[in-house]
């Protein structure tokens, strides 16, 4: 059993997990930190981006001044931006079977594995993920192509070159990997291949192997996955939550007695509870606009923003901001309110039991209702009509590269009354905010993962007791950040097996069983015997037959009629063609018996010695040696096959025969 | 016993005694128990016996009644001791082979009665109110009673368990009770037979193998010691104390909790503390118990006043050892001086890298401890406040993460671990450092500690009680810090912690949970107080958006909230820092319409009572809203007030008018230094204006209407003033007959009494107020007033008459069947 590792980030996973006959690759995230060394792509002509000047050489040489930009000390390529991919070179991602989904932050590069490496399996995922990664994706894809930009940029990326520039680009890793986003079309091509699944609906793949997706509790149709044999049971675990949020509570039960327990997508930020967070948003957010200022939330059209809505919900009159506006501008911003409100069988029991009143489930309904919220799907249109400040404005995308926040980065930044509140964690919002600098505005960031933290796993782990726990090596010490916190790591035991973007990590355990069925016609013509109370035996003649992963013994087949001759036909006719059956021997030899029976059949001066697997027995006179040990029994003399007959009788004196 | 009584008691007795009767509550039969205490209290028990034969009758049938309900059994057995506890009485019980019958093996003693706690309690509690005098111990040897409260002290029940521990320490006392005075007494084995009993009981718990007899037997003995210091408590402690001495050598100590209760008990026993070996012995336990129980031994020793010089030291280096690990484990630098040198392989350290729970119990009992101990004269000298505030601080970084442990430090990274997020432990350290302010600190350190508190302060992740306890730490020290005469500005550092504070309030007062919101008002009231005399915090709070939030927050949802807005901006408005000349362009309002608007208008009580007393203060501390025009001010208020539905804002209101009362009778407080244009104090007016003012803001009307209140404590309150008004306005008159003037007053006062609160009067004139006032028996009232509303009651009649009423249900019922 391997696990081969195409992704270095800990959130965003990809690996392939090869067990029994099959190929499971487990999520295919697509790493977009990389979009942080571009320029933001602005919605409306920017003369502040467009005016930056080229970056030269030290030597003064400027070979790349189309290519990079500089600002405020930091180097931007001026293109469009480009994602980092799951490794594609570490196996051949044609052989893979089937992509488990497990929630819709992790399946990003779901088009780029189905459509350009010759994948032909099927992926599995639910319906709510499958939904809202399509959403997730379309506003990717519109965000990038409503914005198209002549250059693309590629001298950089020769190793040559990317040597002499300056951090972070240096560092840049796989840079010529890295490809621009999708279309729309591989998009649906991509999604086509999907086969919607339930919680705890077991799905065989081949007969090998049965897979399980398990309630996760992080997101809308979050799973975690069983993959389990009939004797060997791996759960992947990833981005799971809980805290009582609107998903569907973990299910944490089915994860016990895993032989491995796979491990990723914890909090990003294991020091920042989620509940503090959300007060320092409002506090913040609250301050804002009680100065007139306009507060920008750069977030993904679904997941927190329920949340932060709801809250807001309860927030909003008592906090004195009922007339103040909410803005939520996303291509995808109506469906993604809209279909929050129909995933009913998805949501925590609460908010399953308001279907039946029946109310909408999440309150955002009504701050719509109230014209409290609004929502566009871009800036252009009805929004620029309606727009009022103060106002509070949530919209993509968190990298800032791309999207209506770009046109609010640039609206906004340069009044310090306004404030920027980052929620999304999976930025680094200083190296988000660099292409905008010098910038006036104030910057909060409170970023807000319910997924596990380290207490929260080390219970889990506690609980579920698996064999081994394999995780990304970032979880296996502490942030460098903050070296002496042992706290912020997996303690577990035995210590976690670790892995690192294209690592290739045999998994440590053997497989030793395997089921095989009986026909019943061969059952009944079985005859145990007896050889320990409870304990019996039979020796079965049969035919192994494999398909589909399916092992099953028939009754050999009768031998063909022979050509002619009745008399032999009686003979042969209830015995199968084999050699004469020598009789199976069990049991175990008493040494100090056995040694009493050879003194009394006239052997003497012998000798026992313990071996490390048994004993051997020394006829020094005779000069032979019998080995006895749990599984085998030799005897060696030199060329005296009387003695040699005459030892073997008395050891299989102490051997039951059937 | 007045007639009445003693012709109910007799039917009561018969009620009592019969099974089939409906019993009274516990309540009822507490009552009578409590009765029959103060009669005997009063008088002699023989005489009521020979008065109410009914009662010898009562407890004679009890035993022998089956079926009787364990209440009325346990109620006669605690009668019974009682009435015996007076020597004659006991003796006239005994000649009727009475106590036996109801306390020996014919009685409930063993039967099936037995199972009920109640009944052995009131067997217990009889006994012990019955030992009063030498010639309980022969009957109570005769008893065997003595084998029966020793089991008794393993009872299920922990109530007859205590109770019996108790009696076993009383019977001891009563044996020992006519010892002569004088040290030494006689040896154990010339004591009285029960005492030595006692003894023997107590010599053979503790040396038993099983902690709970152990424990009780520690009970038996801290009981005895903590109550008695005559000298034969010398001989039995001589006696006992190799046993508890052997109990301190075990691994584990054995009851550690109850040893410790024991070992205190002695320490501040006179007559057995000037023993030399008692302090060797708990020099010994403190070196030998578990951290978790020394630290109350420890602290316990640091209390008394006369503690060996050496063993306080000891005592103080026990208690410091669990901040000593913690210092140690973050820094390499040698331990400071008068500090518990090397905590490494201590029992402190070991208990802090046990369990969680061990190690922040541990660490909260230490911080506690430390934080009793503080303020107490007696604390040990020279005082380490340095290294006590660095461990605080430390183990605040702890909790939030930002304490670096020592290289190789174990303690350190399990610290780490356990104490990141601890809330628990965060309150701990932060109410010791909060009372560590008492002294001062090292400027670095205190730096230091404005430094935490500011990230407590700031931290999303502090709850909001971890954050009430650091804003209470905050203004500790905020006021703990010198500032230099002239007021202008306060010392580094709080001066630039000032200035990141009010930032950090402003977000704080945004929060989203109330708690914060209402802790942060609360804070903002008090800082105000203290340096709203400072230049510097004025126009710092002034150019912040702090007073304007807590404006905003009057019309918080939640009502405690509104309740702390209303306070906060009450104070903001005395200092001058409500909406000031400093903000251009807003809204130049006071802070008066406001607060009216609260108390006319909003739903809950809370926030009118505190406006109410806002009000109250401005006009005691001469504030210019009220200053400006007095008779306006209070006049609007009462008139708001009078509405009221709580009866705590109307109380209030008499209160604002005792207030006006005594301004204008020239008996106002100086005006409030801080006032913006302090009025001249008004000038004493003659009783005559006092009460034309007074009826001007339509007080008297007020006040009358009070007087009948449905709730009392107003029209207590009510009287009070009219008494006040009537005392100075019309001095040394007596009752003299109502004038026509007060005649519809009088009818006003008739409806009101007869509950018609909604009937309203119009203006009064003095003179009808006058009238009024000399024709109300006020002071009749004011006593009818201060008895407790249940006076009729509670009185013994009432009670038997309730008793016989309820015995007499039962019958009523049955005929209403047929």
């Amino acid at each position: 059993m391997k696990l081969y590792c195409l992704s270095g980030h800990p959130t965003l996973p990809c690996n392939v997990l090869k067990f029994k006959s099959t190929t499971i690759m487990l999520d295919c995230g697509l790493d977009m930190t990389s979009t942080l060394n571009f320029l933001p792509l602005p919605l409306v002509q920017s003369p502040r981006l467009s005016n930056l000047p080229g970056w030269s050489l030290k030597d003064g040489n400027v070979f790349l001044d189309k290519e990079l930009k500089e600002c405020s000390g930091h180097v931007f390529v001026d293109s469009v931006p480009e994602f980092c991919l799951p490794e594609t070179e570490l196996i051949d991602l044609s052989t893979v079977d089937v992509i488990l989904i497990s929630n819709y932050h992790c399946m990003m590069a779901l088009p780029y594995i189905t459509e350009h490496t010759g994948f032909t399996g099927t992926v599995y995922a639910t319906e709510p993920t499958v939904q809202i990664g399509r959403l997730l994706m379309e506003e990717l894809v519109n965000f990038i192509e409503r914005v198209p930009k002549a250059q693309s940029a590629s001298v950089w990326k020769n190793k040559d070159v990317q040597r002499l520039l300056p951090s972070p680009l240096k560092d840049a890793v796989e840079v010529s990997t890295w490809r621009r986003c999708y279309s729309m079309q591989e998009v649906n091509s991509a999604l086509s291949k999907i086969q919607l699944v339930g919680y705890s609906q077991k799905i065989e793949l081949f007969g090998a192997v049965q897979v399980t997706p398990l309630s996760s509790g992080y997101a809308l149709g979050s799973s975690n996955w069983i993959i389990q044999s009939h004797y060997e049971k791996v759960s992947y675990v990833s981005g799971s939550s809980l805290l009582t949020t609107h998903p569907q509570p973990m299910d944490q039960a089915s994860l016990k007695n895993s032989d491995v327990l796979v491990l990723t997508g914890l909090t990003q930020i294991p020091t920042a509870n989620p509940d503090g967070m959300v007060g320092e948003f409002f506090s913040n957010l609250a301050l804002t606009v009680r100065n007139g200022g306009n507060v920008l939330v750069p977030c993904y059209p679904s997941g927190v923003i329920y949340d932060l809505l709801e809250c807001l919900y309860q927030y909003i009159d008592s906090a004195g901001l009922s007339s103040i506006p909410f803005y939520f501008l996303s291509p995808v911003a109506n469906s993604s309110l809209e279909f929050s409100q129909i995933f009913a069988e998805w949501l925590c029991h609460n908010k399953q039991a308001k279907v039946y009143l029946p109310e909408p489930p999440f309150p955002h309904a009504e701050l719509i209702q109230t014209n409290k919220l609004k929502h566009y799907p871009s800036i252009h249109g009805d929004f620029s009509n309606d727009f009022r400040q103060p106002c509070v404005v949530f919209t993509g995308h968190p990298s800032l590269r791309f999207g209506d926040v770009v046109h609010f980065m640039e609206l906004w930044g340069k009044s310090s009354l306004n404030t920027v509140i980052f929620t999304e964690p999976d930025f680094s919002y200083l190296e988000a905010l660099a292409p905008y600098q010098p910038l006036a505005m104030k910057c909060i960031y409170c970023p807000i993962d319910t997924r596990l933290n380290f207490i929260q796993v080390s219970k889990l782990l506690k609980e579920v007791q698996p064999l081994h726990v394999v995780c990304p090596e970032q979880y296996t010490q502490p942030p460098p950040t903050q070296a002496h916190r042992m706290d912020l790591m997996i303690d577990c035991q035995p210590p976690p097996m670790s892995y690192r973007r294209a690592e290739v990590l045999a998994l440590p355990f053997k497989r030793r069983y395997e089921k095989i069925e009986i026909m019943p016609e061969l059952a009944d013509s079985l005859v145990p015997m007896e050889i320990k109370p409870g304990i019996s035996l039979a020796t079965v003649s049969a035919v192994l037959h494999t398909k589909d992963n399916k092992h099953v013994l028939q009754p050999p087949p009768r031998p063909a009629p022979p050509a002619g001759g009745k008399k032999r036909k009686r003979v042969n006719d209830d015995i199968p063609d084999c050699k004469v059956l020598k009789p199976l021997l069990s049991g175990s030899i008493p040494v100090e018996q056995f040694v009493q029976t050879l003194e009394k059949h006239g052997f003497s001066d012998i000798k026992v010695e313990d071996t490390s697997k048994g004993h051997i027995v020394l006829l020094q006179e005779a000069e032979t040696l019998i080995q006895i040990e749990e599984d085998s029994t030799h005897i060696i003399c030199d060329n005296d096959e009387m003695l040699r007959v005459r030892l073997r009788d008395l050891v299989l004196k102490f051997l039951q025969k059937f | 016993m007045d007639p009445e009584c003693s012709r109910l008691l007799p039917a009561l007795c018969a009620a009592l005694a019969d099974p089939g009767q409906p019993v009274a509550d516990d309540t009822c039969l507490e009552k009578l128990l409590d009765w029959f205490k103060s009669i005997t209290e009063a008088g002699s028990s023989l005489q009521l016996l020979r008065d109410s034969p009914c009662l010898v009758e009562l407890l004679l049938q009890v035993p022998q009644a089956p079926g009787l309900s364990p209440r009325v059994l346990a109620f006669a057995l605690r009668l019974a001791g009682l009435l015996a506890a007076q020597e004659a009485c006991f003796q006239f019980l005994q000649q009727g082979e009475l106590l036996p019958g109801l306390f020996g093996e014919a009685g409930p003693l063993g039967g099936a009665a037995w199972t009920a706690p109640t009944v052995r309690s009131g067997w217990i509690q009889g006994l012990r109110s019955l030992a009063q005098h030498p010639g309980a111990l022969p009957f109570l040897a005769e008893l065997g009673a003595l084998d029966t409260v020793v089991a008794l002290q393993g009872d299920s029940s922990l109530f007859v368990a205590s109770a019996a521990g108790q009696l076993l320490a009383h019977i001891l006392g009563l044996a020992l009770g006519g010892q002569a005075e004088g040290p030494p007494g006689p040896p154990v084995c010339d004591w009285p037979a029960s005492a030595q009993a006692v003894v023997g009981h107590l010599e053979e718990a503790l040396s038993s193998p099983a902690a709970p007899r152990v424990t009780q037997a520690l009970h038996v003995l801290t009981t005895t010691l903590g109550h008695c210091h005559r000298p034969w408590t010398q001989v039995l402690w001589a006696r006992l104390s190799p046993l508890v001495a052997r109990l301190l050598e075990k691994d584990p100590v054995p009851a550690a909790h109850s040893l410790v209760d024991l070992l205190l008990s002695v320490a501040r026993s006179p007559a057995l503390s000037s023993d030399r070996g008692w302090w060797e012995t708990a020099a010994w336990a403190l070196g030998h118990l578990r951290p978790a129980h020394a630290g109350p031994l420890a602290l316990g020793l640091l209390t008394l006043q006369d503690c060996p010089q050496a063993l306080s030291a000891q005592a103080f280096a026990v208690l410091l050892q669990p901040l000593a690990c913690v210092l140690k484990a973050t820094a390499q630098a040698p331990a400071p001086p008068g500090w518990p040198a090397r905590p490494e392989g201590d029992p402190a350290a070991a208990t802090l890298l046990s369990s969680r729970s061990a190690c922040v119990g541990l660490l909260c009992q230490t911080l506690a401890h430390l934080e009793l101990l503080q303020p107490l004269p007696q604390r040990p000298a020279p005082w380490p406040q340095a290294p006590l505030l660095g461990a605080a601080l430390t183990v605040l970084r702890f909790c939030n993460g930002s304490a670096v442990p020592a290289p190789g430090s174990d303690v350190g990274s399990r610290l780490c671990a356990v104490l990141a997020g601890c809330a628990r432990v965060q309150r701990a350290a932060l109410s010791l450092l909060g009372a560590l302010s008492e002294d001062a600190g090292p400027p670095e350190l205190v730096t230091q500690v404005f430094a935490v508190l500011l990230d407590y302060l700031r931290s999303p992740d502090s709850s909001p009680t971890v954050l009430k306890k650091a804003f209470q730490a905050t203004l500790q020290w905020l006021l703990s810090t010198p500032t230099p005469p002239g007021g202008c500005a306060p010392d580094p550092p709080a001066q630039p912690f000032l200035g990141e504070l009010l930032p950090v309030l402003q977000r704080r007062l945004c929060s989203p949970c109330w708690e914060v919101r209402d802790s942060s008002l609360e804070f903002l009231t008090q800082l105000a107080g203290h340096w709203a005399g400072h230049a510097g915090f004025r126009h710092a709070l002034l150019a912040s958006e702090v007073p304007e939030l807590a404006r905003q927050l009057l019309q918080d949802p939640e009502s405690y909230v509104r309740a702390s807005a209303v306070t906060a901006v009450g104070q903001l408005a005395s200092r001058g820092l409500h909406a000031g000349p400093e903000r251009p362009g807003g809204p130049q309002k006071g802070a008066l319409p406001e607060l009216l608007g609260v108390l006319a208008a909003d739903p809950e009580g809370f926030p009118r009572r505190a406006a109410m007393q806002v009000f109250t203060r401005w006009l005691r501390a001469g504030h210019a809203e009220a200053a400006a025009d007095p008779e306006r001010f209070v006049a609007g208020v009462l008139r708001a007030a009078g509405r009221d539905l709580d009866w705590e804002v109307r109380a209030q209101g008499l209160e604002l008018g005792r207030a006006f009362l005594e301004r204008v009778l020239g008996r106002a407080g100086p005006p409030c230094p801080y006032a913006v244009a302090a009025p001249e104090p008004a000038a004493p007016e003659p009783a005559a204006q006092a009460l034309r003012a007074a009826c001007r803001v339509r007080l008297p009307e007020f006040a009358l209407r009070a007087l009948f209140d449905c709730d009392r404590p107003v029209a207590r309150e009510a009287c009070a003033l009219l008494l006040l008004l009537r005392d100075q306005a019309a001095p040394g008159h007596g009752l003299p007959e109502a004038g026509p003037a007060a005649a519809p007053v009088e009818a006003a006062l008739q409806r009101w009494r007869a509950g018609e609160q909604a009937q309203l009067l119009g203006p009064l004139e003095p003179e009808a107020v006058l009238a009024v006032l000399r024709s109300l028996d006020l002071e009749g009232l004011r006593g009818a007033l201060a008895e407790s509303s249940d006076h009729v009651e509670r009185n013994p009649q009432s009670l038997l008459q309730d008793m016989l009423a309820t015995a007499g249900l039962r019958g009523d019922n049955e005929a209403d069947c047929y």
